[in-house]
């Protein structure tokens, strides 16, 4: 076991240096990087002063290992356009973004397990049918079209629901949050459910597909034939046991959510780290480009490095095969 | 399932493959509605020109005054614009066919690209296994677990704004699901039978490869691919909403969209609504077509 978490760290690791070259390749090897670095109204003479300041007259792998330690004690460098450290101006976004990423999740499983459960229990009933058609649909749209359709539906049509922003924040535990107050609740419901419909639509496909993996087994047979209640059977016998894969993609696909939470922000204007991000690549914000990048991936390695393990504590099996999740 | 191996083993009645699979494919009418809908999609695609009332980029065609004018309202000079008209009175209409053509084209040729690519690096991870197949299969492992959408992103944010930089990101998004696809049915068709045959014929390694395997790994990637470039597609109209995909020369559906978007919130819902309809029914008949192709070229599905 400590060998496999040991082997794994290296590995997550590994990902995070390869992933620091090629944003760092990326941004200073391709194009001109003191174009990127130094504010584009700079003089000649600030350029000059700036090259040598950033080390850019050095060679190339030195510059790589300057800018791994700036990275490692936390310097991204400083937006131009806010003037303060990149990687607290997006720190400070976070919030928003987890909570709306978190909501949506909610959603998804609150709505898309039951769901599932149906659509697996009744496969060929109207209703199973219908819930899968819902699913496949959901697949295929867009999330950036869903969103222009809710807020044409229940902002502007029907005018239930704000559109855009974030509304009024309560503190908890010393961190803004929406969904305390009225407002702040009716700013984040549209965008947690355009977050939400794809995950919802991949909850119901994976809950159905175990669902009806796991009626055939013996021991769901076995519960019936002792004469225990559906109920008990779906709770009890069916639900436990198909919980570990479900908790694993909902685990995997966090990460996922926060990467989509990029297009949902913009559509929304939702202050969180997505529409940042937007924002800095609109305003050739380098540094918090590069910062953004940098936090995102260390972010996405910890949470696949995070759900391998507690997956390999569940299930012994998958410390002697190879698996990975897809993307989409 | 394909030509090669199925006519070495055809049946008494004279039925070739095609027949069989074109028999198959059509007991679904929902994916004979999703392929009828999906060429009337790519007649309109590649006949934009003729087919469209206007030419949406001909200046001259244009009148301001006829400026966001609501489905079949009549304008001022008496015309009557189906689908209503832009900010700049374009005619929404021809801008959907128009915007089609750029969408299609672009998924389409993202896709053929990375299929290559896949192609190439899969059959090199099942052929050559050891370290390569290692360091291969390790690389695609890594891009898999990080969404499309953000490397597509990143990518993007790195080269800039462009026709060929959107090409260049979907293939390097796309490139990983077919090199993944492609070793796995490699690697099972190596196993088989006609293999050791082929092998025992003493046929060149290269024939073997191209002329025996690569035929039957073909019916899993047909899959993949009708898939992706569905994906492609969208993965492209969101890129370009978001303002960092196709440039404003070239107004994908995507960026029809997105130009309607600020008009929407004044209840002007057509200038993006329709766009949106059109990117939504070709996803979607892609979608169906590719769902009963799944299906049919399933071997593990046949009765």
């Amino acid at each position: 076991m400590f060998n496999y978490f040991l082997r794994r760290f290296g590995q997550s690791f590994l990902v995070l240096i390869a992933m620091s070259c090629i944003v760092f390749l990326g941004v200073f090897a391709i194009g001109n990087p003191i174009d990127l670095l130094v504010n584009p109204q700079a003089d000649e003479i600030e350029r000059v002063r700036a090259t040598a300041a950033l080390g850019l007259d050095r060679p190339l792998y030195e510059q790589y290992f300057t800018f791994l330690k700036g990275a490692a004690s936390g310097d991204l460098g400083r937006s131009f356009v806010f003037g303060v450290p990149a990687l607290e101006l997006i720190l400070s976004k976070m919030p928003a973004t987890i909570e709306l990423a978190l909501f949506a999740m909610v959603i998804a499983v609150a709505i898309g397990i039951p769901l599932g459960l149906v659509a697996g229990l009744r496969p060929d009933s109207l209703i199973g049918r219908s819930i899968m058609a819902f699913s496949i649909v959901g697949f295929s749209l867009p999330t950036f079209w869903v969103g222009l359709v809710l807020i044409m539906f229940f902002a502007v049509q029907l005018g239930w629901l704000p559109s855009n922003g974030r509304g009024e924040t309560t503190l908890l535990f010393g961190v803004p949050v929406s969904f305390l107050s009225w407002d702040g609740l009716s700013h984040l419901l549209l965008p947690a459910l355009n977050l939400a419909l794809f995950k919802l639509s991949l909850l119901i496909r994976l809950t159905r597909a175990q669902v009806r993996e796991a009626v055939l087994q013996d021991y769901v047979k076995f519960a019936r034939a002792k004469g225990l209640s559906q109920g008990r059977v779906i709770g009890v016998h069916i639900l436990k046991n198909i919980m570990i894969p479900i908790v694993t993609v909902i685990g995997l696909e966090f990460g996922s959510v926060i990467a989509f939470a990029i297009v949902t922000e913009s559509i929304f204007a939702w202050p969180g780290t997505g529409k940042l991000l937007i924002d800095s690549i609109n305003q050739l914000d380098r540094p918090v480009i590069v910062a953004y990048l940098m936090v995102i991936v260390a972010l996405f390695i910890a949470i696949n490095f995070i759900v391998d393990l507690v997956y390999s504590l569940l299930d012994p099996r998958v410390r002697l095969g190879q698996s990975s999740g897809g993307g989409h | 399932m394909t030509g090669l191996q199925e006519t070495s083993q055809a049946s008494p009645h004279v039925q070739t493959p095609f027949d069989r699979f074109w028999r198959e494919f059509a007991e679904s009418r929902l994916a004979l509605l999703g392929l009828a809908v999906l060429i009337i999609v790519m007649v309109i695609a590649i006949a934009a020109p003729l087919l469209a009332p206007q030419n949406p980029y001909d200046l001259a065609q244009l009148d301001v005054l006829d400026g966001k004018l609501a489905p079949g309202e009549q304008s001022m000079g008496g015309k009557t614009y189906l689908l209503g008209t832009d900010d700049q009175g374009r005619d929404m209409l021809s801008g959907i066919f128009y915007g089609l053509r750029i969408s299609l084209s672009v998924g389409v040729m993202s896709t053929l690209f990375a299929l290559g690519l896949g192609l190439v690096f899969g059959m090199l991870a099942a052929y050559f296994g050891g370290w390569v197949d290692t360091l291969i299969m390790r690389i695609v492992d890594i891009q898999l677990s990080f969404p499309s959408i953000l490397i597509a992103l990143i990518l993007l944010a790195v080269f800039g704004q462009g026709v060929d930089k959107v090409i260049v990101a979907l293939v390097a998004v796309q490139w990983a699901y077919y090199a993944r696809t492609v070793r796995a049915s490699a690697l099972v068709e190596r196993q088989k039978e006609y293999v050791e045959a082929a092998t025992v014929l003493a046929l060149s390694k290269p024939r073997i490869v191209f002329r025996h395997m690569l035929p039957n790994c073909l019916p899993p990637l047909i899959v993949v691919a009708t898939v992706q470039v569905a994906h492609a597609i969208s993965l492209e109209a969101t890129l370009s909403f978001l303002g960092l995909g196709m440039p404003i020369t070239e107004p994908s559906l995507g960026l029809l969209i997105s130009n309607g978007f600020t008009y929407l919130m004044s209840g002007k819902y057509w200038i993006s609504f329709y766009p949106g309809l059109a990117l939504l029914i070709t996803i979607m008949a892609i979608n169906l077509v590719a769902d009963q192709l799944r299906d049919v070229l399933n071997p593990r599905l046949k009765k």
